[in-house]
């Protein structure tokens, strides 16, 4: 049983405040859903919890497990159980995903030893199965000229095969087809459990129809502004963002 | 300097009819560890008639050598640097403080149990793993100036093969290297050829006979060991009618303080229908002036392929040729240079095509880390009156920080309209996003520095046999590691 804190949390880009002051905790076997509008600061915050270094923190903290991670770069923290799935997944020409996936499994070991390469293959197949990936896959060079939704695809192999504690997963809905939607939503399904923790930003209720959240968040100018249950999904996709735009004006009022 | 200590006297070979060159009316112009050694042979340092004098006696060389060496010499003084193209760290060659040969005094060894245990040490820092060092069992390895090791050499006698070092090709293999030596590269092709020309040392000479398909390929190591030592080796490769060999070439150099001169020579030559392929990964100490010239002739339907990795040393000068002779010859240079801070990495091709229906092909990529910098230099000579001749180039840079410096001079001049020309050029950079992406997959920098790196060359990697490519990625990734804070 693992916690992923995140406390009163601001994140800069260059001069720049984006995330101002947003306060969450994750624990192991939740999904919270976190939705906003286009620009709120929802990529930057995940990129932050991932230690990307033009994101600075200002102030505040994020807590695994109660220890801060701030002054950990990102291959520690990716190491100590954070993953983050891409809105915008990097390529890597000439670089396999076999070959990229075994350099981070190979990356988790102890110095000195050694992985298994036949059991390595076994256990990849079996998760391309899953999301329905074809196996000449595995010998392409990683996001390399794949369309959108074979990107999305491609971050959720890699989840499955680095079994976080915690995924952050940015928009991993967008540019999916409807097959490709419920094949990803059956696969994160699976992986649910009392080991991992989820952070899914999503613009769309239809994602939540397969991935139930136990929590929704309302992400607006940096800060979460509003948090329920999955109802308040289905009431955002109803009436959009204004009301709860007037609620905050009526409340600062 | 002292005296040659061995005083054995050699008959001069019985002088041989003068053979036409075979390059005429072709238009060429279009770590930190060392160990001590006991070094019987020392030239001093500095470069005078008396070192080359001092060399050919060591070697017992028939007088024709000499007379070659001491006009190469006089070619050496009168040609300047060419600091008219090439960069101007060359002036910071100081050619009297170089020592031009070294010899252990020892005969090349047969078995693995003959090596001094000096060298198989080295062989043990270089981390050669155990079952490649039994592979090494099969190899002639250049220890400093001489073979110090030979073995392959037997098996491949059986072919009727033969693979000796320069001394002993010239030596006792006249009639069948004295036609092609220094006819591939004239002495005075360069300033550096002419060096080369004057002391060279070492080096294989390798004959192929008509139809012989050389299994294994044919392996030298080689290393420079001692300050200030510059090393000189001297290549001929000569493969008969329809024959094919592999040549590998590795260099791996411990450090050293001050500056250190290597500059070879290597002449290939593929008669009709034969095959040739050079791989050489390199990587010298930081402080090396690596100037080599490496050029091959191919006759009629013949090939010849340079695999070429650069890793390492202030200055590399290398740009692999090919004088396309004969119709239908094929050239093909794979080339690969990785400049870290503080190097230049100046590499290139020349494809001379001299003959209807020739091809070649440069695939070059090259990658510029920190301060590093990466030129490329190629010429592609296709004349007027030659038909159905086709080049392809491909240079690719990678850049890994933005101080990087990467400069394409590609000189390609096909004349007449029956013949075609493909060229393309990239310039990319690893990005912050993508370093960030492989991180947030638990690589650390240097680990996703490294794989970034190994992808770009994945393609060329894959044309290295398998022993190579390993050491490539190897080499790759402690260049990296080194690279990142
Ligand atoms: N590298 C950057 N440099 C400058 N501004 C940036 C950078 N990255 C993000 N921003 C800005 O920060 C704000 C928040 O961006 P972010 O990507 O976090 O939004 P988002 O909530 O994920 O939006 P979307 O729903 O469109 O994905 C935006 O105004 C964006 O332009
Ligand atoms: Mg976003």
């Amino acid at each position: 049983m693992s916690t992923l804190e995140i406390n009163n949390l601001h994140v800069s880009i260059g001069d720049k405040e984006i995330v101002k002051g947003l306060s969450l905790t994750i624990r192991s076997g939740e999904v919270h859903a976190v939705m906003g509008p286009n620009g709120t600061g929802k990529s930057t915050l995940s990129k932050a919890i991932a230690g990307h270094p033009d994101y600075t923190i200002t102030s505040g903290d994020v807590l695994l497990d109660g220890v801060s991670i701030l002054a950990q770069q990102a291959d520690e923290r990716a190491r100590a159980g954070i993953f983050l799935a891409f809105q915008y997944p990097s390529e890597i020409p000439g670089v396999s995903i076999a070959n990229f996936l075994r350099a981070a499994q190979q990356a988790r070991m102890a110095e000195g030893e050694e992985l298994d390469a036949s059991a390595y293959y076994k256990r990849l197949y079996s998760k391309m199965d899953l999301l329905k990936i074809d196996r000449k896959f595995t010998s392409r060079a990683v996001n390399d000229g794949f369309s959108g939704g074979e990107k999305k695809r491609c971050e959720i192999l890699q989840m499955a095969m680095l079994e976080p504690k915690f995924a952050l997963m940015d928009e991993t809905d967008s540019g999916l087809d409807i097959d490709a939607l419920r094949i990803v939503a059956d696969g994160i399904n699976t992986m649910r459990g009392p080991n991992l923790g989820v952070l899914l930003i999503t613009h769309y209720q239809r994602l939540l129809d397969y991935i139930v959240p136990d929590h929704v968040h309302v992400m607006y100018d940096g800060r979460i502004v509003k948090s329920g249950d999955k109802s308040l999904a289905l009431e955002l996709e109803a009436k959009g963002y204004d009301w709860i735009k007037k609620e905050l004006q009526a409340a600062t009022a | 300097m002292k005296p040659p200590t061995d005083t054995d006297t050699l008959t001069a070979p019985a002088e041989l009819a003068p053979v036409e060159n075979p390059a005429v009316g072709i238009d060429q112009t279009a770590g930190n560890f060392s160990y001590k050694m006991d070094y019987a042979f020392d030239a001093g340092t500095g470069l005078s008639e008396d070192t080359i004098r001092y060399i050919s006696s060591v070697k017992k060389e028939a007088p024709w050598i000499l007379e070659f060496r001491l006009a190469a010499l006089k070619k050496f003084f009168s040609m300047p640097l060419p600091t008219h193209w090439a960069t101007k760290d060359l002036e910071a060659i100081d050619f009297q403080k170089i020592r031009y040969y070294l010899s252990q005094g020892q005969k090349p060894k047969r078995t693995w149990d003959e090596v001094p245990d000096d060298i198989k040490k080295t062989f043990e820092r270089l981390g050669i793993p155990e079952q490649e060092r039994k592979f090494l069992a099969g190899v002639e390895a250049q220890f400093d100036s001489e073979a110090a090791y030979s073995n392959i050499k037997d098996i491949v006698a059986k072919q009727g093969v033969i693979f000796v070092n320069s001394t002993e090709g010239l030596r006792e293999h006249p009639e069948i290297f004295k036609k092609f030596f220094g006819k591939v590269i004239p002495t005075g092709d360069n300033k550096f050829s002419a060096l080369n020309s004057a002391v060279f040392s070492g080096g294989s000479f390798i004959y192929v006979p008509k139809g012989v398909k050389v299994a294994q390929p044919l392996q030298a190591y080689f290393r420079i060991n001692a300050e200030n030592f510059g090393q000189f080796e001297r290549t001929l490769i000569i493969a008969d009618e329809g024959s094919e060999v592999v040549y590998m070439e590795g260099c791996t150099a411990p450090k050293f303080s001050t500056s250190t001169l290597h500059s070879a020579v290597v002449e290939l030559v593929a008669l009709k229908g034969a095959k040739i392929q050079y791989i050489t990964v390199q990587n010298w100490a930081n402080n090396v002036f690596n100037l080599v010239t490496k050029r091959g002739i191919a006759h009629e339907d013949a090939e010849i392929k340079w695999i070429d990795c650069n890793i390492g040393s202030r200055l590399t000068m290398k740009y692999p040729g090919v004088v396309l002779k004969g119709e239908r010859a094929r050239g093909e240079v794979i080339s690969i240079a990785l400049a870290n801070d503080g190097q230049h990495q100046d590499t290139g091709a020349k494809m001379i095509h001299a003959a209807n229906n020739t091809t070649s092909n440069i695939v070059a990529k090259s990658i510029s880390v920190g301060q590093g910098r990466s030129t490329y230099r190629g010429v592609v000579h296709i004349p007027k009156h030659l038909k159905g001749c086709k080049n392809n180039t491909e240079c690719d840079a990678l850049l890994i920080n933005t101080n990087s410096r990467t400069d394409t001079y590609p000189a390609i001049t096909v004349r007449g309209d029956q013949n075609s020309t493909q060229h393309e050029a990239s310039v990319s950079k690893v990005s912050a996003d993508m370093i960030f992406y492989m991180q947030q997959r638990g690589l650390t920098e240097g680990q996703a520095m490294s794989l970034a790196v190994n992808g770009f060359i994945n393609d060329l990697a894959r044309q290295f046999p398998m022993e190579y490519s390993v050491e490539l990625k190897r080499l790759i990734d402690l260049e990296m590691e080194g690279s990142v804070g």
